[in-house]
């Protein structure tokens, strides 16, 4: 009995089967299908901070481009569906009928040929998550290779997304460009805005994030797990001990990158559109904040990081619609500041050993296996000196 | 009644104030209570709308933040007014109208997750919202899935037509052709130059431009130019002007790019003593951005200027100033805004309910005569008919009415020749 | 078209393409500054950008109401005031901030764009969501025309040469003055650098606080060439990052030589070609060097 109480609180599977509780029924059970799907949304961008627990946390590469990755995963679902919407039945005010409106609207006159493969179902899966990771790999390949990190991969990433948007907006002919692809209807038949497909959605989405979630605690517990954690720590002991870093960043990268294309897959489902509002720069930093809201290092942490951040969202801008942005600001600036491993932060030092003291008479070891809870994730765990600015040799940019 | 558990709307310091002010209206309100009696709820109402004995709610979908709060601002406060006013005359149906408001902000498929909410659960009878285009698209399938009524002021590029839209601004046609008429023979301007910004507005009035100077008017198109939303720099465009040399640069720029535009313009010697200009995009609202003197001169096609001169306009502008401060200015959108609410109350009286089907199917041949713009009619295709007038700039902000259509002009979403 | 219309277009494109250089230098160099002394880049930039654009705002409406005889002279006083005014928000800001995080840069990233947020909508409820349109003095708004069918403009020299008097500025600043020796041996060897005696931890703030006034100062020139809004600063952001990450780290001569080569590079794309095309062929250019050379032009030698 007693080891049933440690377990629930110390062990990260009973973390995951209480998120699972939360998400598969209670959720469903207290939420109007309005609300719903929009936790269903919410759980799409969940894949993102997931994602970021295992580039950032883990690996301590910040990126500020996921959005361009989760952006692909979602618009090659819209192509998808956007074919699908765009019969010559629905679409015979055009001038070419069969074509998606908005190529005709641009004076295309036939389908291009790089949409053609988006006609099967089973070519936009795996384009879903093919598509994000080699473009994860040619970035992670060009940078990591000649060991670019820290400040300037995120500034890289950075410019990518805006690369991506501008050629998005840009093409409108071929992409639907500032409006994104909107009014898509069906899959293979099913009507996806039906009440009972948004359930059926909802519990996809919540599935596909579990096994994501697990996927990413295998990777964890494996060699590779450690040898990233070694590497945010120490990275040329690592490189000294033979292993070649940037082979497992780039694995990592493109494991993100993965995760965010199914979470752009799932959101264009759910929601019914996509549009070039995903992909650029502040969607990516919103969503790296979901994950230091959760807490970087944990992966539950981040999907309730997730969740937090988008209902206070919906909560401030319906309530307040002036002040929301205040509220995000000082979020944005609170977390950083004073919780810097975020809500899994403050469960492992606070309320954690608490609950053990309390429930466990033995004294009972408090640590479960990965971070030391203080620990900060990019530079070393070196408490504040007197003299506050320094870090070690060079705080080149390059090298952080 | 499903309406009666509705819950709350949430709060604001705004909505307080104007909760307020229609509680100071009671020995208005009684009298109209009576009428209310003579629409029983049951019978304006039979799909569960948030309507009740005494009010009726409505939505309001602007972006209140993000950059799009520029141009929408003066939108959300056109709405405000003529609910107020409506309300003040006792309102409709004999219900008071009370508003819920949701921000946008900027952000397209926050638009759709509002309009959602607002239909869904807040169970409104109309929105009155949107401004860009692509906040339109993102709504519109929701408005069409939830069946509900949309009131959209901003002129737009048309090719679209919905059962659930009320198009209060012009569609593109209404706007670029008469306009292009005017400038090929009062100016003689047989060379264009289009610019736009790159998206789907601008792209779809250039190609209407081009196919009306090329087939009707027997012009010619010396370039088209399309820059990035948000682009900042236009010298190398203004050198390709000075090389094509066009009798008439003919501009659908838009947002924080107009500033820079005309900036620029002037700085490389193009002002309107050298060069004749058309813009369907600068309002007076642009024009508080650009300055007045930076653009003087130039030519601006659009239905409504802030200093028309006409009993129904110098009420309005006196009432909007009364409310929002003597500085604030009124542009062709704006106005158009202020429409909505209006012709949503002639509709649903006309239909005697509140009910969207019966509010779509009696909206075609709607009239107002009040409006600031002059005399105003919903089209079948849920367009209105109105005039197109041009407009010239003034160094102080606003507009002089240069001409104006003799008639109104015929709304075509989907226009034949111009596709 | 004869000869001399052909000359005057190439003459005038060739000033288009160093007035674009001296704007993305301009927006650049603050954040250059900042990012080469601490590795860190400030995401709200743009927003002191605006505080500059306000500052002129707010002076030309005061001269206009209390002074308008000063009308014509206003303007350089109050780039004076704006760089003033930025530098003492940077120093709040650093002291109330990122002098907490220096140990965790990629932090601060999300700090300063926290802070951005926050002070856009200190704009918005300050100002109000819509543009503003400063009046400008009359000489600055014109062109000069030498001969007839060449206008250049003046607003782009008076950029040009603001940028080249501020960059002058902060290259005398950097190896002619003691702060500029801190900062370089504060770059060289922090910790060296502490050990003989450096103040880092008020260098930093310095720093920060100059970084934070040029961009005050860039952002009340770009009154004269672009809009002020309490978004306005994002427009320019995404540029001042790329001319900063192009150019490498830790150099301001990469600031400089990325600024002309993306300014030379966009502005020939654009006369050639479309406005969209050109920034898109000109934002790929930019991908594949940085694929190819990831530090930037300039990289910092640094062992790694």
């Amino acid at each position: 009995m007693q080891k049933l109480r440690q377990w629930l609180i110390t062990s990260d599977l009973a973390s995951i089967a209480i998120l699972a509780i939360v998400i598969l029924v209670v959720m469903p059970l207290t939420a109007d299908i309005f609300r719903l799907n929009l936790i269903g949304k919410y759980l799409s961008y969940a894949f993102v901070a997931v994602g970021l627990v295992m580039l950032w946390g883990y690996g301590g590469i910040l990126s500020l481009g996921q959005g361009v990755f989760f952006g692909l995963g979602g618009y090659a679902m819209a192509m998808f569906l956007k074919l699908e919407a765009s019969d010559p039945e629905t679409t015979k005010i055009q001038s070419t009928p069969g074509i998606p409106d908005f190529m005709d609207w641009n004076q295309l006159t036939a389908l291009p040929t790089w949409w053609e493969p988006f006609h099967s179902l089973t070519f936009t899966i795996v384009a879903v998550m093919a598509v994000p990771a080699i473009l994860a790999f040619i970035i992670g390949f060009a940078m990591f290779k000649r060991r670019v990190g820290g400040v300037y991969f995120a500034i890289i990433t950075q410019a990518v997304a805006l690369i991506l948007t501008v050629l998005i907006i840009g093409q409108q002919g071929y992409t639907g460009g500032v409006n994104g692809m909107t009014d898509l209807k069906t899959m293979h038949g099913w009507d996806i805005r039906d009440d009972s497909s948004k359930y059926i959605l909802y519990y996809a989405n919540a599935i596909l994030l579990f096994a994501a979630i697990f996927v990413c605690r295998m990777v964890q517990r494996s060699k590779a797990g450690t040898l990233l954690l070694a590497m945010r720590d120490k990275e040329d002991r690592v490189r000294f001990s033979g292993y070649d870093v940037a082979n497992f960043r780039i694995f990592v990268f493109c494991l993100a990158a993965v995760l965010c294309g199914l979470g752009g897959a799932m959101f264009t489902l759910q929601v019914g559109f996509m549009s070039p509002s995903f992909v650029g720069i502040v969607p990516s930093i919103e969503m790296v904040i979901f994950a230091a809201v959760g807490g970087r290092m944990s992966l539950v942490g981040a999907v309730y990081g997730t969740l937090l951040v988008n209902f206070g969202k919906t909560y401030f801008s319906e309530s307040f619609p002036q002040l929301w942005l205040f509220l995000m600001a000082a979020l944005f600036i609170g977390v950083v500041m004073a919780f810097p491993n975020g809500l899994a932060g403050v469960w492992e030092t606070s309320v954690k050993p608490r609950l053990l003291r309390k429930r466990v008479a033995a004294a009972a070891q408090p640590k479960s296996p990965p971070p030391p809870p203080a620990t900060l994730p990019t530079t070393e765990a070196a408490p504040a000196s007197p003299s506050g600015a320094g870090t070690s040799g060079n705080v080149g940019p390059a090298t952080a | 009644m499903s309406s009666s558990k509705r819950p709350e709307p949430p709060f604001s310091p705004d909505r307080r104030k104007f909760a307020l002010g229609m509680a100071s209206l009671p020995a208005l309100a009684l009298p109209f209570g009576a009428m209310a009696q003579s629409f029983p709820t049951a019978k304006v109402n039979t799909t569960g709308l948030a309507v009740t004995d005494k009010e009726v709610i409505v939505g309001q979908l602007h972006s209140a933040t993000g950059t799009m709060a520029i141009s929408e601002t003066g939108s959300i406060q056109a709405e405000r007014l003529a609910i107020e006013q409506i309300n003040a005359a006792g309102g409709i149906l004999g219900r008071q109208i009370k508003v819920v408001q949701e921000d946008g902000a900027s952000d397209w498929p926050t638009f759709a997750e509002k309009a959602k909410k607002l239909l869904v659960n807040d169970k409104v009878a109309a929105v009155f919202g949107c401004w860009t285009s692509a906040s339109r698209k993102a709504v519109l399938p929701v408005f069409e899935k939830e069946n509900g009524m949309l009131y959209y002021p901003t002129f737009y590029e048309g090719l679209e037509q919905s059962k659930n839209v009320i198009y209060t601004g012009q569609e593109a046609t209404q706007q670029i052709i008469w306009g292009l008429d005017w400038v090929n023979k009062e100016k003689n301007a047989k060379s264009f130059f289009l610019i736009g910004s790159d998206y789907i507005w601008p792209r779809t009035s250039n190609k209407i431009a081009r196919k009306h100077i090329e087939g009707h008017l027997k012009g010619k198109v010396v370039g088209e130019e399309y820059y990035p939303l948000g682009h900042t720099n236009f010298n190398s465009l203004i050198n390709k002007i000075k090389l094509a040399k066009p009798d008439c640069i003919y501009a659908v720029v838009v947002g924080g790019s107009n500033v820079a535009f005309y900036k620029q313009m002037k700085a490389a010697g193009i002002t309107s003593a050298k060069q004749l200009l058309l813009t369907i995009s600068v309002t007076e609202d642009e024009l508080l951005g650009i300055g007045g003197e930076n653009c003087a001169g130039f030519y601006a096609c659009m239905k409504y200027f802030q200093s028309l001169d006409n009993p129904n306009n110098k009420k309005f502008v006196e009432a909007f100033k009364a409310k929002y401060g003597a500085k604030a200015v009124i542009g062709d959108v704006t106005q158009a805004a202020y429409l909505g609410p209006w012709l949503w109350k002639a509709t649903v009286e006309k239909a005697g309910s509140f009910d969207v089907d019966k509010v779509a199917a009696a909206s075609p041949g709607i009239e107002f005569k009040g409006a600031p713009e002059g005399y105003v009619k919903i089209h079948e295709n849920h367009h209105l008919w109105s005039k197109a007038r041009i407009g010239e700039i003034l160094a102080d902000g606003q507009f002089k009415l240069i001409a104006e259509s003799p008639n109104l002009i015929e709304p075509d979403p989907f226009p034949k020749g111009y596709q | 078209m004869s000869a001399a219309d052909i000359w005057n277009i190439v003459l005038m494109q060739g000033f288009a393409g160093l007035s674009l250089f001296s704007v993305l230098l301009l927006m650049g160099l603050g954040l250059a500054i900042i990012f080469g002394q601490m590795g860190v880049i400030n995401m709200a930039h743009g927003e002191f950008m605006t505080i500059g654009a306000y500052t002129i705002f707010l002076a030309s409406t005061l001269v206009q109401n209390y002074a308008p005889g000063l009308m014509p002279y206003y303007f350089l006083i109050a780039i004076a005031v704006a760089f003033v005014l930025a530098f003492g928000a940077g120093w709040l800001a650093e002291w109330a901030l990122i002098r907490h995080l220096y140990r965790r840069p990629l932090d601060t990233l999300l700090a300063t764009w926290g802070l951005s947020l926050g002070m856009q909508q200190t704009f918005r409820s300050t100002f109000g969501p819509k543009e503003v349109s400063p009046t400008l003095p009359d000489w600055l708004m014109g062109s000069w025309a030498p001969v007839e069918g060449l206008d250049i403009p003046i607003n782009g020299m008076f950029v040009m040469g603001l940028t080249l008097v501020v960059t002058g500025m902060i290259f005398l600043l950097l190896y002619r003055s003691r702060w500029g020796l801190r900062v370089r041996a504060t770059v060289a060897n922090r910790v060296m650098a502490n050990a003989i005696g450096i103040n880092t931890r008020k260098t930093d703030r310095m720093t920060f606080a100059i970084g934070c006034g040029i961009a005050g100062v860039a952002g009340a020139a770009f009154t004269t060439i672009g809009s002020t809004g309490p978004t306005s600063g994002s427009l320019y952001i995404v540029d001042a990052f790329l001319v900063v990450t192009f150019g490498g780290a830790a150099s301001l001569l990469g600031t400089v030589a990325s600024a002309f080569g993306i300014a030379q590079t966009q502005s020939i794309t654009e006369f050639f070609l479309t406005g969209s095309m050109a920034k898109v062929l000109t934002l790929l250019t930019i991908v594949i060097i940085l694929m190819i050379r990831p530090q930037g032009l300039f990289a910092a030698k640094v062992r790694r």
